[in-house]
């Protein structure tokens, strides 16, 4: 099931048990904060300056043998397998913005002729299930680099062909294991899982893996994220 | 003017112990919730005990009310290594033990004012370190990458899902015959909520 879908299953539950569940459990509504949502708000806030402190640029996400890779990898998103955007990879671009020098946007074949690394990490998802995979890709401290991105910056925030967006912080940004990733066990990104470019950090659960990124954009005005929005915690960091 | 007895529960053990309670509450509730999104077994909890409504919600309840637990549960753990508190948890024998289960079975138990029985001593002890395991395996899987080495203590991210829902189930356990222990013998709630006064 997808998040969404569970959703609505569990609202139709919710409304059925409303009596037993607790006042002001409407986190779903952002424009109606009541206490409790703001009470969570605030409390997801300090989850996310716990976070940043304990995030340690140096500590490693743990790596795994080809043979440990879960094959084929788990589908998940807002949207059912079949809806998943396809970009067409010839005239794909990956438009940039904000703080950064040098906007040309790129094309996927200059993308795959910077220096690449490859890692076999695993995602966990906020749903508590996790893949192991081989992506490889740009590291994204090599990118903003070299777009002459101002690294000073507090976010980097990613749109996606199938209008979903995420942010993550620049310490996390810089982390040498978060790539721009464009193969999957060797060949290029298939369609339902981030096809042409997506991101890859494995020090956050799955859904800051934004998929079929088309803008990158640094800036130090908070960018949210489509789930993030709804209320879950911006940070997640694992 | 006469003595002051000293009260059966110190003030911040009735205090940390009514907080406690209310983590505990919201704690396993929205954990039930966060279950649900990805059963480690063949069941799910039914939406209606379970707290937050949807997966988004039951987090941001779930990691809010850690900070209440673990924030508490230092403070109970501070104050009764520094008071001797723990003391009333000893001494502990599996004879002691035995001796008080076949007596609660018979219904009865020995309730002097003040005094915990051998099953109390045991239960508490025991809730108390599932306590421990379930703050340990709980900061495992929320942070497997910075806090790598506590995830490694249990053995892995996908042990360590194990090990918290088995903490929760003890201490869910230990809550329901606790609660019922309760029931059998009420006067000991009122102490627990107003201190008592130990016999002179
Ligand atoms: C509404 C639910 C609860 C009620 C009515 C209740 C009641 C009580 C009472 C009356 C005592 C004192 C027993 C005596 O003096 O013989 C006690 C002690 C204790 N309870 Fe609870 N309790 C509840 C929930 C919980 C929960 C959820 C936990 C932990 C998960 C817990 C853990 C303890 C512990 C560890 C003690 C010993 C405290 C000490 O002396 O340090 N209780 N409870």
């Amino acid at each position: 099931m997808s998040p969404i879908q569970r959703r609505a299953l569990l609202m139709r539950a919710l409304a059925l048990g409303a009596a037993t569940t607790l006042p002001g459990c409407n986190y779903e509504d952002p424009n109606h904060p009541d206490l409790a949502d703001d009470f969570l708000h605030a409390m997801s806030y300090w989850n996310d300056r716990v976070q940043q402190a304990l995030f340690d640029p140096h500590t490693l996400a743990p790596t795994f043998r080809p043979d440990q890779i879960t094959n084929p990898p788990r589908f998940n998103a807002f949207y059912s397998i079949s809806q998943a955007p396809v970009v067409d990879p010839a005239t794909y671009r990956l438009q940039l913005g904000g703080q950064i020098r040098d906007q040309t946007p790129w094309t996927l074949a200059a993308l795959n002729a910077l220096p690449q690394t490859s890692q076999i990490t695993r995602l966990v998802c906020v749903e508590g299930w996790r893949v192991i995979g081989q992506w490889s890709g740009v590291p994204l401290s090599d990118f903003l680099r070299r777009v002459g991105a101002d690294t000073t910056c507090r976010y980097v925030s990613f749109q996606c062909a199938d209008g979903y967006y995420s942010s993550i912080d620049m310490e996390s940004a810089l982390q040498p294991q978060t790539i721009l990733a464009l193969q999957f066990l060797g060949a290029p990104l298939t369609p339902p899982f981030g096809a042409p470019v997506r991101l890859r950090i494995p020090t956050k659960l799955g859904f800051k893996n934004p998929k079929s990124i088309v803008q990158l954009a640094v800036t130090n005005v908070y960018p949210g994220g489509y789930w993030e929005d709804q209320g879950y915690n911006w940070f997640s960091g694992s | 003017m006469k003595p002051t007895r000293k009260p059966i529960h110190p003030w911040p053990v009735r205090l940390t112990h009514w907080l406690n309670a209310l983590a505990i509450v919201m704690m396993i509730g929205s954990g039930w919730q966060i279950y649900d999104a990805s059963p480690l077994f063949g069941f799910r909890f039914p939406p209606l005990i379970t707290i937050g409504g949807w997966l988004g919600a039951a987090i941001a309840w779930h990691l809010a009310f850690m900070w209440l637990l673990v924030v508490n549960g230092l403070v109970y753990f501070t104050y009764s290594a520094a008071t001797g508190h723990f003391r009333k948890f000893f001494p502990l024998s599996p004879r002691a033990v035995w001796q008080d289960f076949r007596a609660a079975l018979r219904f009865r138990l020995p309730h002097e004012k003040g005094v915990y029985n051998a099953i109390q001593r045991l239960l508490y002890l025991g809730v108390l370190a599932a306590g421990v395991v379930i703050v340990l395996s709980g900061l495992a899987i929320w942070k497997p990458v910075q806090l790598w080495f506590l995830c490694d203590l249990m053995d892995g991210y996908r042990i360590a899902r194990y090990v918290h829902f088995f903490a929760m189930a003890v201490i869910v356990s230990f809550t329901c015959i606790h609660v019922l222990l309760v029931a059998l013998v009420p006067k000991v709630l009122p102490p627990m909520l107003t201190g008592g006064r130990q016999e002179p």
